[in-house]
């Protein structure tokens, strides 16, 4: 298949999510599933992460910024605008479409190569909108508190890091937090989040559905779907970026 | 009656049913057999409507399935139950979530209501106190037989099953075998039975098509298997001295 009728098929795909659900309860029982799944069990490491490599950003920033004419503000100030800009949406939307991507991938991969799928067609039900649009639902609605949980705990581990290690003080940390603040960067990072969540529920889930095999088939598709999640986040990155910075 | 008239299918460029025509009968079991690669899957795929035909209609009791609208084709998909081979249950659902998932698609019925349903059809296929049981708790035989709970639940017109026995122990694809012509004939179901379990077969085959490279090579029952001498069936049939002996001996008998 060429490139071109895999985009074709990706959009023919969502033609056919994007419908009602046939039966409301059992959407709605299968969106609270998968706020579970891709959502809640994603917590843990994107905390985890996220408090160190706002911890890194700080350490990083404080030793190469040894002049006396800097302010030590200034490592408040950048760790800020490199967590909410960059950091929080972009990094951590590439962790999640590794994480949840190859999830997706694999359980409806697996769903399609033991005729689940199959079955859920002979029954009349459209598969697409009932097991991928809850999925996409369920990230846009998810990874935005999910990014500013990021966001909050980078700038927090950027704090700790600079107090347990005694490179800067607390209360320098705070100014350059609050230094020249424009809302619109936290605007501008979820808008990102918004686009960035489409693609990793989207994706992964075109790649699951139309598997073709057994599971050496299902662990390609989900290898291609984090590979093919990372690079459009990063082009659709670079196309916002554009768009809404400059 | 599913009648089926030059039926073709093919993928790739490869044709794999080659014009097709033959007819199922109503409430009876009627078996699809041949070799792997005979087209058999993709046969059962097209009636059941997995499989879009690139030539040829098929007809279910006079209603061609290729010209319905949405809204027919939605009514037609409830009057059919699928057996799959691997039996397809969902595998992060309980036994009687998986037999339940049908009615709360698609009726109005209250929990309680459901909940009967779905104990007369677990009872039905000899499965009590499974119910909150997970597919992988369970054996092949069980696995099959919740599959055939979930397809009989909302009282099918028609039934269709692929290889229902495969992967099971003798006793076991004889259990399933039998559990599938009481039902049938219990409730009148037309079920077309995809297989090459050779006792399916002899057993319970009331019509039988006979699929070789992607045509129908013969049809009859499972008293004609017997007597023909179509070259393909009886060497398909036949290819294990214990068969040759049994139609041997069953001929010797009518003689």
């Amino acid at each position: 298949m060429t490139y071109l009728e895999h985009v074709g098929k990706y959009f023919v795909m969502l033609g056919r999510v994007f419908k009602m659900p046939q039966k409301p309860l059992i959407f709605y029982q299968a969106l609270l599933k998968e706020i579970e799944d891709l959502g809640l069990k994603s917590l843990g490491i994107i905390m985890f992460i996220s408090f160190f490599i706002g911890g890194v950003i700080s350490l990083q920033t404080a030793l190469n910024l040894d002049s006396p004419f800097i302010p030590d503000s200034l490592i408040g100030f950048a760790a800020k605008r490199s967590i909410i800009l960059e950091f929080a949406p972009t990094f951590c939307s590439i962790i999640l479409a590794g994480k949840v991507g190859s999830y997706i991938t694999s359980s409806l991969g697996t769903m399609r190569v033991t005729e689940q799928i199959d079955a859920l067609e002979v029954m009349g039900i459209n598969s697409l909108n009932l097991l991928v649009l809850p999925k996409i639902i369920a990230a846009l609605f998810f990874y935005p508190f999910l990014i500013l949980l990021a966001m909050c705990l980078g700038i927090f581990g950027g704090w700790v890091a600079g107090v347990l290690s005694g490179l800067f003080t607390g209360a320098d940390y705070i100014i350059g937090l609050q230094t020249d603040f424009d809302p619109f960067l936290i605007v501008y990072a979820l808008t990102k989040t918004l686009i960035f969540s489409f693609i990793i529920a989207t994706v992964p889930s075109y790649h699951g559905y139309y598997v073709k095999g057994g599971s050496i088939a299902v662990g390609r598709a989900s290898t291609q779907a984090v590979v093919w999640t990372t690079i459009l986040i990063v082009v659709a990155n670079y196309i916002l970026t554009q768009l809404l910075l400059t | 009656m599913i009648e089926v008239k030059d039926l073709h299918k093919g993928f790739n460029g490869v044709e794999v049913l080659k014009g097709i025509s033959t007819n199922f009968l109503a409430g009876k079991t009627n078996l699809i057999i041949g070799q792997s690669g005979s087209g058999k899957t993709v046969f059962l795929k097209s009636l059941i409507g997995l499989h879009v035909p690139e030539k040829g209609t098929i007809s279910f009791d006079g209603r061609i399935n290729t010209a319905f609208s949405e809204q027919e084709k939605m009514q037609w998909r409830q009057e059919i139950g699928m057996v799959f081979q691997g039996s397809a249950l969902f595998d992060s659902q309980t036994v009687e979530e998986n037999v339940m998932f049908p009615l709360k698609m698609f009726t109005k019925k209250k929990q309680s209501e459901m909940l009967d349903r779905v104990n007369t059809v677990l009872k039905r296929v000899n499965l009590e106190n499974s119910n909150k049981k997970l597919p992988a708790e369970l054996s092949g035989g069980m696995q099959k037989r919740v599959a055939i709970a979930r397809a009989i639940v909302m009282n099918p017109k028609y039934l269709f099953c692929d290889e229902p026995n495969s992967g099971l122990d003798p006793q076991t694809a004889i259990v399933i075998d039998n559990l599938i012509q009481e039902i049938t004939e219990e409730y009148k179901i037309t079920t077309v039975i995809n297989t090459h379990d050779m006792n399916s077969v002899i057993e319970i085959g009331e019509k039988i098509v006979f699929l070789n490279k992607g045509v129908k090579a013969w049809e009859g029952t499972n008293k004609d298997i017997f007597s023909t001498d179509n070259e393909a069936v009886v060497s398909f049939v036949y290819s294990s001295n214990l068969l040759k002996k049994v139609r041997d001996v069953y001929l010797n008998e009518t003689k």
